[in-house]
């Protein structure tokens, strides 16, 4: 009895082995520009992280209503019967991101679909995507529309060198302050600070008004990204020094420009000049808005998402935090520099910018027509449908010469931050880091010097992406 | 035990009344500590200006009228009915027979092997296991098929399902199958008048249980149904930011009450039908 | 209020009705005895099992396992270890043991499992059951409907009903206690996500229990009662050994689950720096968010091997090896005559 029983198991653990370790690697599939070329019936689907009703409504709604209806018409102008099914989401990134790697994966996921810039390191290394002259052939480089889309935002939907996608919208970051509050600490309406130490010396001078936190620049792990991206990354680029150089392929450790930066926390959060409360609370940025919205924050780092979507005048679209006097109240700056020249490429002045783009799903069925509706999706026609339902920085500048014309904010940062922004870097472990980023801040708000922030973050580094990859400092 | 029995003609009413006074005050203390963190969903669906503190500036039905012109209310309610109703059932069903079965045919290491099954489904909740998960309906061809989601969730709570019900099965008597059996009466009548009666507060336990679970699962749901009109209200939830991360709350705390609704309901409905009622516990 | 021995003899007869000697035929047979009365047989038995062995087998088993076997690799959804992921063996489990931030997190996980679950929601669970058996309908109403909204509720308006009592500056706490500016969260986390938790799940231990308590036979309560014992006395002698093996399940069950348990997240994050980091909030901040599946499966491993090594203590402590029901009801039976002879004497 008992001897069968273990040929038994033995079998079965093998059996079991076997099939499991045949489902694991993934399949190369090698993509074929000209497949279905010519065909007369079409399905596609598009999918992204937005739903009518919820998340991203304006764009739901105009795939909905404007990009199929409109592909579908085009294409019976040439005698094709397209059906186009929107999969639309409306969650958390990190969740949209895990189940569209589960569909890439199995070549389940929809034709064209919608990701963030700082994802594609991720999905072209693990063989996901594609580049677009893979995926179509020649037709990718033929699309007129790039010649409105600058460089610099290509490059967010760009891995290696090679083009994988068309940017969908940018963003960039400024400084905003609260000009009542200004006033009453004696600083001018057009303050522009030239240097860190300018932001000190207003934030010192904010202080002595009473019940005012003088600086918020995002910091610690309840923030996720947007300490990265609106605080951290910012300041880094006003050292002079990328985070991550592509040529080398190495990550800034120690670095002095590194320590420097938390350093800089380290004055504002131990000097009283900022709430560290803020960094430790589960919802600190909300909270961190609703200060702001009320007049209780001095100065505050941001996207011109916090401009449009949190303090807009509009109460039905910014609830509790719209504030009705914005356009008066609020002013904005661009980020300096450490000191005036210190900033990357010599710049005096510094911005981070993020921002997603369409992608083409490598084992479609219809890879020209995707890419004929994904060009569709981005036409000028379309881009400006877009930006009426709700106003966005549109890759494209001739949307953008049209439609940011009314928002004094988002035609500056169209005009004189995108011209100095940088992009996050777009490797695979842009996100393990960032997550280190998140946590030596951290440390430097509950008191750590910056230096052994520096070093506990060199040394995750370290483990994290190997030895090889990080620059000692 | 002696002298704690002999202490019982000497109670007198004042200790009592002290009793009484003290079994009171907790439970006011028990109720107001389930109930303060409440009050947030009982003010904010009302307010006319909701955010995450609990304060009712201004009464507005604003909120609710908002809510039930979302296009997503009623289809993700009605899919979530489908997908906790269905799961449930499955459960309860499929649980009661391996349960029954178990409890009463000896099969040698059988507490071991539901053991083992109920530690192996703490493992399939997790991200990690949506991978396996993912691509094995995909094979099968279930993806984006609520059945699939169903059998899903099911074999996830059928262990623990089993688990709990093989307690009240093992709980009564056996003399009861045996002297029906005496009066010649078959296997199936056996179940049906005598065993299925005695169980049915366990069955109602597991059930609302189960119903729970699926009510509220978000990621299994999320992953495995592409199109969004098929997804629950738990998924649907959770749309309700901006693309900023910002809640809505005017339609987060309405659809939070709304949503809660139907499983107190149908709790207070099966609890009245099998539950507390106490007055029974076996009945000769 | 004296009582003759009488009803101690004619007890089992109320209980069992014509099996009343049930329990001593079994004694006297041994564990041997089919308890297959009612004469299912082993065919009819696996058909019983059957449908619910086969879901489970392939909805939960098959994954379960390839989960496991990921544990071995270096897995991951993205990156270029997706494409062809290695066999690394132990290493994901060494990395683990290791990490100092592990050992930490296993102890607070002990910590939040000992106190919510085990004590808490076992202890409250049971107390509301208890005393909803004579509770005014209204409270009782009342009261169960709170403690269920605390239970079915989604994570995600759990986490702001949370946030709205324990906020820092306008908290309903803060009000309340007429506390200013304390931040619960950031000052207490490991209390704040115990007591959170002994809220949130109470209800569960609440509905196993009542079922429960709706089996102990209404007579051996009847005899207590009326041999004077006061309602703890009853609960000692008649309740709990009945429900002995309820409470089993639901201490293991319970423990399981709040091992597994994510929530702490949505309330403190895992902060402040760590102090508040349970072992599936470690599995989240270091395996999923960077998408290494490999290293999150093996965790799940070790969990669960943690689980085990509990349960096999919970079931020495609790059922003293015995093979479940039949004893427990001797011993209640046996009690309960007890507390009669010493009420006769």
């Amino acid at each position: 009895m008992r001897k069968p029983r273990r040929v038994t198991t033995i079998v079965c653990c093998v059996a079991v082995g076997a099939l499991l370790s045949g489902c694991v690697a993934s399949k190369k599939t090698k993509s074929d520009p000209t497949k279905n070329v010519g065909a007369k019936q079409v399905s596609l689907t598009i999918n992204a992280n937005d739903v009518v009703g919820g998340k991203n409504a304006a764009e739901a709604n105009w795939i909905n209503n404007y990009v199929i209806p409109g592909f579908v018409k085009a294409q019976q102008a040439k005698g094709v019967t397209a059906t186009v099914k929107f999969n639309g989401a409306g969650v958390d990134d990190e969740q949209f991101k895990t189940k569209l790697e589960l569909g890439l994966k199995t070549g389940n996921s929809a034709d064209v679909f919608s990701g963030d810039g700082i994802w594609l390191g991720e999905l072209a290394s693990a063989g996901y995507v594609k580049p677009l002259d893979e995926v179509v052939g020649k037709s990718a480089a033929s699309w007129d529309g790039w010649s409105q889309i600058s460089k610099s935002v290509q490059q967010n939907m760009s891995y290696k060198g090679k083009v994988y996608g068309i940017p969908n919208g940018t963003d960039g970051r400024v400084i905003y302050f609260n000009k009542k509050l200004f006033a009453q600490a004696g600083l001018p309406a057009d303050w522009q600070p030239k240097s860190w130490d300018d932001i000190l010396a207003a934030g010192t001078a904010l202080k002595k008004v009473a019940g005012v936190n003088p600086i918020q620049i995002n910091a610690g792990t309840p923030m996720g990204e947007a300490t990265t991206a609106q605080g951290f990354l910012p300041l880094l680029a006003g050292t002079g020094k990328p985070l991550f150089d592509e040529a080398s392929s190495k990550w800034q450790g120690a670095s002095a420009n590194v320590t420097s930066v938390l350093d800089f926390y380290k004055k504002i959060y131990g000097g009283g000049l900022g709430d560290p409360n803020l960094q430790q609370d589960k919802a600190g940025r909300d909270e961190s808005f609703a200060d702001f919205s009320k007049g209780k924050i001095g100065i505050l780092v941001e996207g011109d998402y916090f401009w449009r979507s949190i303090i807009c005048p509009d109460k039905t679209v910014c609830n509790t935090t719209a504030m009705a006097s914005r356009n008066a109240d609020v002013g904005y700056a661009k980020i300096p520099a450490e000191k005036p020249g210190m900033g990357i490429n010599g710049q005096d002045f510094v911005s981070v910018s993020g921002g997603g783009g369409w992608l083409l799903n490598p084992a479609s069925k219809f890879p020209q027509q995707a890419w004929e509706l994904m060009t569709f999706m981005m036409s000028a026609d379309a881009q400006t449908n877009l930006a009426k339902a709700e106003i966005r920085i549109s890759p494209r500048a001739d949307v953008n010469a049209t439609t940011l014309a009314g928002d004094p904010l988002m035609s500056y940062i169209s005009k004189t931050i995108l011209p100095i922004t940088s992009y996050r870097p777009s490797d695979q472990n842009y996100n393990t880091v960032s997550v280190a980023i998140q946590e030596a801040t951290a440390a430097v708000v509950s008191g750590k010097s910056a230096s052994s922030a520096a070093s506990t973050f060199q040394s995750i580094l370290q483990k994290a992406v190997g030895d090889a990859h990080v620059e000692t400092g | 035990m002696t002298a704690a029995v002999r202490t019982v003609p000497g109670r007198t009413i004042v200790g009592r009344v002290l009793g009484r006074i003290g079994l009171y005050t907790g439970i006011c203390l028990l109720t107001v500590f389930f109930a303060l963190p409440l009050l947030w969903l009982a003010l904010t669906p009302f307010s006319d200006n909701p955010s995450y503190r609990a304060t009712l500036s201004g009464f507005s039905l604003e909120n609710f009228r908002k809510l039930f012109n979302n296009p997503q209310t009623w289809p993700s309610l009605r899919n979530s009915i489908y997908l906790a109703g269905g799961s449930a059932i499955l459960v309860i069903v499929l649980a009661a027979l391996a349960s029954y079965a178990l409890s009463r045919v000896r099969v040698p290491g059988r507490d071991q092997l539901l053991y083992a099954l109920l530690l192996l489904s703490s493992i399939v909740t997790g991200t990690a296991a949506m991978v396996p998960i993912y691509l094995m309906l995909y094979q099968l061809n279930l993806l984006d098929r609520q059945f699939g989601v169903v059998l899903v969730l099911t074999g996830g709570l059928l262990p623990a399902a089993v688990f709990m019900l093989k307690d009240f099965v093992d709980s009564i008597p056996r003399s009861y199958e045996e002297s029906a059996r005496v009066f010649g009466a078959k296997p199936g009548q056996i179940l049906r008048h005598i065993v299925l009666p005695l169980i049915r507060p366990g069955m109602a336990t597991v059930g609302v249980w189960a119903l729970v679970q699926v009510w509220g699962n978000f990621l299994v749901p999320y992953v495995l149904l592409s199109n969004p009109d098929k997804q629950p209200a738990a998924v649907v939830m959770y749309t309700f930011y901006d693309a900023g991360g910002q809640p809505n709350f005017a339609l987060i705390s309405t659809f939070a009450l709304v949503y809660s609704v139907p499983v107190v309901v149908l709790y207070l409905f099966v609890n009245r039908r099998y539950g507390f009622a106490f007055q029974g516990g076996i009945k000769g | 209020m004296t009582l003759t021995s009488k009803p101690a003899d004619a007890e089992p007869t109320a209980v069992g009705g014509p099996g009343a000697t049930d329990v001593e035929r079994a004694q006297k047979r041994g564990p041997g005895r089919d308890p297959d009365v009612v004469g299912l047989g082993r065919g009819r038995a696996s058909l019983f099992v059957a449908p619910a062995l086969v879901l489970v087998g392939v909805f939960l088993v098959f994954p379960a396992l390839w989960t496991l076997y990921l544990g071995l690799l270096d897995y991951s959804l993205t990156g270029a270890s997706a494409q062809s992921p290695t066999f690394i063996g132990a290493q994901n489990y060494t990395d683990a043991l290791s990490d100092p931030a592990f050992t930490k997190a296993l102890y607070l996980t002990l910590l939040y499992v000992g106190f919510s679950a085990v004590i808490g929601q076992n202890i409250l669970g049971f107390l509301l059951a208890w005393y909803f058996r004579t509770a005014p309908r209204a409270v009782r109403t009342t009261l169960n409907v709170l403690v269920l909204l605390a239970w079915i509720l989604p994570g995600s308006v759990v986490a702001f009903l949370w946030q709205a009592l324990l906020d820092r500056r306008d908290g309903i706490l803060n009000t309340v206690l007429q506390t200013t500016g304390v931040a619960w969260t950031n000052d207490h986390p490991m209390a704040v996500i115990v007591i959170f938790n002994i809220w949130r799940g109470a209800a569960f231990s609440m509905l196993l229990y009542a079922a429960a308590l709706n089996t102990v036979p209404t007579s051996h309560l009847e005899v207590a009662r009326m041999a004077g014992a006061r309602p703890w006395q009853q609960l000692r002698d008649v309740v709990l050994p009945t429900v002995r093996r309820h409470v089993l399940t639901n201490t293991l069950l319970i423990t399981l689950w709040t091992f597994n348990d994510f929530t702490p997240f949505l309330l403190t994050g895992g902060g402040p720096n760590h102090e508040s980091e349970t072992l599936p909030v470690y599995i989240y901040s270091t395996a999923i968010l960077h998408g290494d599946l490999g290293y999150g499966s093996a965790i799940s491993l070790l969990l669960l091997l943690a689980n085990l090594v509990i349960a096999v203590f919970y079931i020495r402590l609790l059922r003293g090896g015995d093979d479940g029901s039949l004893k427990a009801q001797q011993r209640a039976e046996r009690k309960a005559r007890r507390a009669e002879r010493a009420v006769a004497t």
